[in-house]
C-alpha cells in the first residue's frame, strides 16, 4: 500500500499463504502499533494459532502483553512466544527461561489453554524449520514443526447443534414435481452435529420437526457439522426464515434482549451509554442501546478500571446492551461463532464494534406454548 | 465424515458458500462476474452448491474487452446456458461508442476501459453487489482486500480506510448508490483453485492447455501474436507449445512454455512455479501500485 510504504510500517493486514507436504497455512501479518490495534483485531478474530514474536535482548514489552491480551480476549486456541534473535545473547538457556518466566506469571489471569515457547533466529533460521545446533538444551519442536502438528480438529464447537438460516431454498419450479414443493433451510452450521432423521426445535418460534434431508449438490448426507454448509429439508412444512436459528430441543442456546458482553472499539467516534447501533448477530440484524459500560481493560496490564464514561478507538471493554429483539445466542467461551457480534453506526453504516458475549442467564423459550415438547 | 474435521478444501468451501449466501440474502440486486477463467468457474460451482435446487437468484456479468480470447467467449456463452443462468456482456466497444469510456490516444491495452464499462453496467442493472473471484495470493493490493469490499458512489476502493471485517459476520449495510464488491475465493491460491478444478471435475477452456501458438517476444515474455498489435520487424516469433496461467486481453497476456496437457500436469507445474500467475500480466507491471491504483478507480 502506498500510504505503508510512505509510513514504513504495516497498516493493514496482509494475507500470505504458503503449504507444507503436511498443512496449508494462511498467514496473517498484523500490525504492532497501538493505534493499529482494530486491523490486529480483523486479523486475529479467525485465527486458529497466533505467535507473538519476542526480542531476547528487550524480553517482553508492552506490545507483547497487548497482544496476547487480544489473542486471549478473541480466545484463539494456540498461542506460540517466538523468542526471536537467540543469537544476539549468545544462545542464553537462562535469558530463554527468564523470559519464559516472566510472560508465565501473567498468563494465569489469561485463561490460555495451549502456551509453547520456542527459542529461534529468524536470521538463520534456527529453530524455524529445522533444529538448532546451538540450543542443545531445548527439546521441544521446531516452529514450522510445531505449526505442522498443531491439533486444531477440537477448535470448533461439535456438541451444541446450531444452524443460523442464512436463506430459504424454495425452488418455486411448478414443471418439476420432485422441486415444486422443496423448501430447505441453507446455512453454515455454528455449532455442533446435525443427523438425517434427528428432532429439531425452529427458534424463535419453537415449532418441532424431524430432518427429513441434509441436502448438498454432492448428494445427501447422513450427517453433518460445523462448519459446514448445508440445507436443511424438514418433515413438516414449519414457518422458518432468515435469522431463525434450528436447532436441537435437548440443547437450547441462551436468549435475552439485555445483553452482555466483552467489546473492541473500532471507531473514532468513541462508544458512549445511551447511543444506538445496529447489531449484526449469526444472520440477524437488530437495533440495539448502549445501556452502561461496566469497565475499560487496560490491554497492557489486564486490570479492568471502572467509572469511564466512554470507550475509545482501540479500547477494550465490557459493557450492557439493549436490544429490540432478543438474540439466541451462547456465551463466546462456549462457542465463538454463536458468542460474537458486530456493531455498525447507523447512517455511516461502519463497521464500530466487534463483541463478544457473556453466557445468558435464561435459556430459548418456545415462543408458542403449544407446541412445547 | 466421523472425523468431523474438514480439510483445506472443504474448508475454503464452506467458507465461500456461506459468504454467497449472505450476499443473495442481504442484497437486492446482486451479480456475479463470470469471464469463463479459472477462478469464475470455480465461483460458479460454489454458487450451484450455495443455491442448488433453485436457480441461481443472480444473473453473471461479464465486461468484454473485445480483446478477449474467442475460446473464452465461446466456453463463458456456453457455460451460462448449461446451467441455465443469465448471462449479461457489456462491452467496452459499445462503451467507447456511447463516450462512457475514452480511450488513451496510443494506448492498446483495453484493461483500463474496463473500469467505466463496469461501472456504467452497475449503473444500468442498479446491480448493489458484484461477485467476483479475486484471490489475496494474486498481487500486493489484493492481499489487503477484504471478503466484503465497500465501495463509495463513484465506485471508488479506500484502502487506508476498509471496514473491519472480525469473524464471518459481515456488514453488508449499504446507502443509495453505494456498491460492494464480494470476494469469496480471497484465501484461495493459485493450487487452491486447480485442486478445486480436479475434484470437481471442472471444465476450463482449452487455452489453459498445452497448444501449438504463434507468439511474439514482447516485455520478457511470450505474447499471443495478434492482428491487433503485429509483430514488428525487430521482434522474434515463434510458434511454440505453450499454455496460459492467467486470462487478461489478449495483446498482454504472457503465454508460458509448457507441456502440461492435464490438471495434473498444471498442478505439477505450480508446485515447482517460482513466479506468481500475474507475473505474466504486463497491466500489473505499469507501476510498484498499478493494481492498487485501478482498484481505487473501481476495478474489481
Amino acid at each position: 500500500m502506498r500510504a505503508e510504504r510512505e509510513q514504513g510500517i504495516t497498516i493493514d493486514v496482509a494475507y500470505r499463504y504458503f503449504a507444507t507436504p503436511r498443512r496449508k497455512f494462511i498467514i496473517a501479518d498484523t500490525p504492532g502499533h497501538i493505534q493499529y490495534t482494530r486491523n490486529m483485531v480483523t486479523g486475529a478474530s479467525s485465527a486458529n494459532l497466533s505467535i507473538v514474536l519476542v526480542d531476547a535482548r528487550q524480553g517482553i514489552v508492552e506490545q507483547s502483553r497487548r497482544h496476547t491480551c487480544i489473542a486471549s480476549l478473541l480466545r484463539i486456541p494456540h498461542l506460540v512466544v517466538a523468542v526471536n534473535k537467540m543469537d544476539l545473547v549468545d544462545w542464553s538457556e537462562a535469558r530463554f527461561n527468564e523470559i519464559r518466566q516472566e510472560f508465565e506469571q501473567f498468563l494465569p489471569r489469561l485463561d490460555m489453554k495451549d502456551v509453547k515457547f520456542i527459542p529461534v533466529s529468524a536470521l538463520h533460521g534456527d529453530n524455524v524449520v529445522d533444529p538448532s545446533p546451538h540450543t542443545p538444551w531445548y527439546p521441544g519442536p521446531t516452529l514450522l514443526g510445531h505449526l505442522e502438528t498443531v491439533h486444531i480438529g477440537s477448535d470448533w464447537n461439535l456438541s451444541d447443534f446450531r444452524l443460523p438460516v442464512q436463506w430459504v431454498n424454495r425452488p418455486n419450479n411448478p414443471t418439476d414435481p420432485a422441486l415444486h414443493d422443496f423448501r430447505g433451510f441453507s446455512g453454515q452450521i455454528a455449532g455442533g452435529i446435525v443427523r438425517e432423521g434427528q428432532l429439531v426445535m425452529a427458534l424463535p418460534s419453537g415449532y418441532l420437526s424431524k430432518v427429513k434431508t441434509i441436502w448438498t449438490l454432492d448428494g445427501p448426507l447422513k450427517e453433518a457439522f460445523c462448519p459446514q454448509s448445508v440445507t436443511l429439508v424438514l418433515e413438516d412444512d414449519i414457518d422458518v426464515s432468515r435469522g431463525d436459528v434450528i436447532v436441537a430441543p435437548a440443547n437450547l442456546p441462551g436468549t435475552g434482549t439485555d445483553l452482555h458482553a466483552k467489546i473492541c472499539w473500532l471507531h473514532p467516534r468513541p462508544l458512549t451509554p445511551g447511543r444506538k447501533y445496529h447489531l449484526k448477530h449469526l444472520t440477524q440484524t437488530v437495533p440495539v442501546a448502549v445501556t452502561s459500560i461496566d469497565y475499560r481493560i487496560d490491554i497492557s496490564t489486564f486490570d479492568p478500571q471502572p467509572g469511564v464514561d466512554s470507550l475509545a478507538m482501540n479500547d477494550v471493554g465490557a459493557i450492557r446492551l439493549r436490544a429490540a429483539r432478543p438474540l439466541l445466542y451462547d456465551g463466546f467461551a462456549a462457542n465463538r461463532q454463536t458468542g460474537s457480534f458486530i456493531l455498525i453506526e447507523q447512517g455511516s453504516n461502519a463497521t464500530v464494534g466487534a463483541g463478544m458475549l457473556f453466557p445468558s442467564t435464561k435459556l430459548a423459550q418456545p415462543e408458542y406454548k403449544d407446541f412445547a415438547i | 465424515m466421523s472425523s468431523y474435521h474438514l480439510d483445506h478444501l472443504q474448508f475454503l468451501e464452506t467458507e465461500a458458500i456461506h459468504i454467497l449466501r449472505e450476499v443473495a440474502a442481504e442484497f437486492e440486486r446482486p451479480a456475479l462476474l463470470f469471464s469463463g477463467g479459472k477462478d469464475s468457474i470455480c465461483l460458479l460451482r460454489l454458487a450451484e452448491k450455495a443455491f442448488r435446487p433453485s436457480e441461481l437468484p443472480m444473473p453473471l456479468l461479464n465486461v468484454d474487452t473485445g480483446h478477449h480470447f474467442p475460446e473464452l467467449n465461446e466456453f463463458r456463452d456456453r457455460r451460462a446456458k448449461e446451467i441455465r443462468a443469465k448471462l449479461i456482456v457489456r462491452t467496452v466497444d459499445e462503451a467507447i461508442q456511447k463516450g462512457v469510456a475514452i480511450p488513451v490516444p496510443g494506448q492498446v491495452s483495453r484493461n483500463a476501459l474496463q473500469i467505466p464499462t463496469l461501472l456504467a453496467a452497475i449503473e444500468e442493472f442498479q446491480f448493489d453487489a458484484c461477485i467476483g473471484g479475486a484471490r489475496r495470493d494474486e498481487e500486493k493490493a489484493r492481499a489487503k482486500e477484504r471478503f466484503f469490499s465497500f465501495r463509495d458512489s463513484f465506485g471508488q476502493w479506500d484502502p487506508k480506510n476498509q471496514r473491519p471485517e472480525i469473524w464471518n459476520v459481515y456488514n453488508a449495510r449499504l446507502n443509495p448508490g453505494e456498491n460492494m464488491r464480494v470476494f469469496p475465493l480471497s484465501n484461495w491460491t493459485e493450487m487452491d483453485v486447480w485442486e478445486y478444478i480436479r475434484q470437481e471435475r471442472l471444465e476450463v477452456p482449452s487455452i489453459y492447455y498445452s497448444h501449438l501458438r504463434r507468439v511474439v517476444r514482447r516485455g520478457g515474455q511470450w505474447v499471443p501474436d495478434t492482428e491487433l498489435v503485429p509483430a514488428r520487424p525487430n521482434e522474434t516469433a515463434a510458434t511454440l507449445f505453450v499454455r496460459v496461467r492467467t486470462i487478461g486481453d489478449i495483446i498482454s497476456t504472457g503465454c508460458v512454455d509448457s507441456p502440461a496437457e492435464t490438471v495434473d500436469d498444471i498442478i505439477a507445474e505450480i508446485a515447482a512455479a517460482r513466479v506468481t500467475e500475474r507475473g505474466s500480466r504486463a497491466d500489473d507491471k505499469l507501476s510498484e501500485a498499478a493494481m492498487e491504483d485501478r482498484k481505487k478507480a473501481g476495478y474489481f
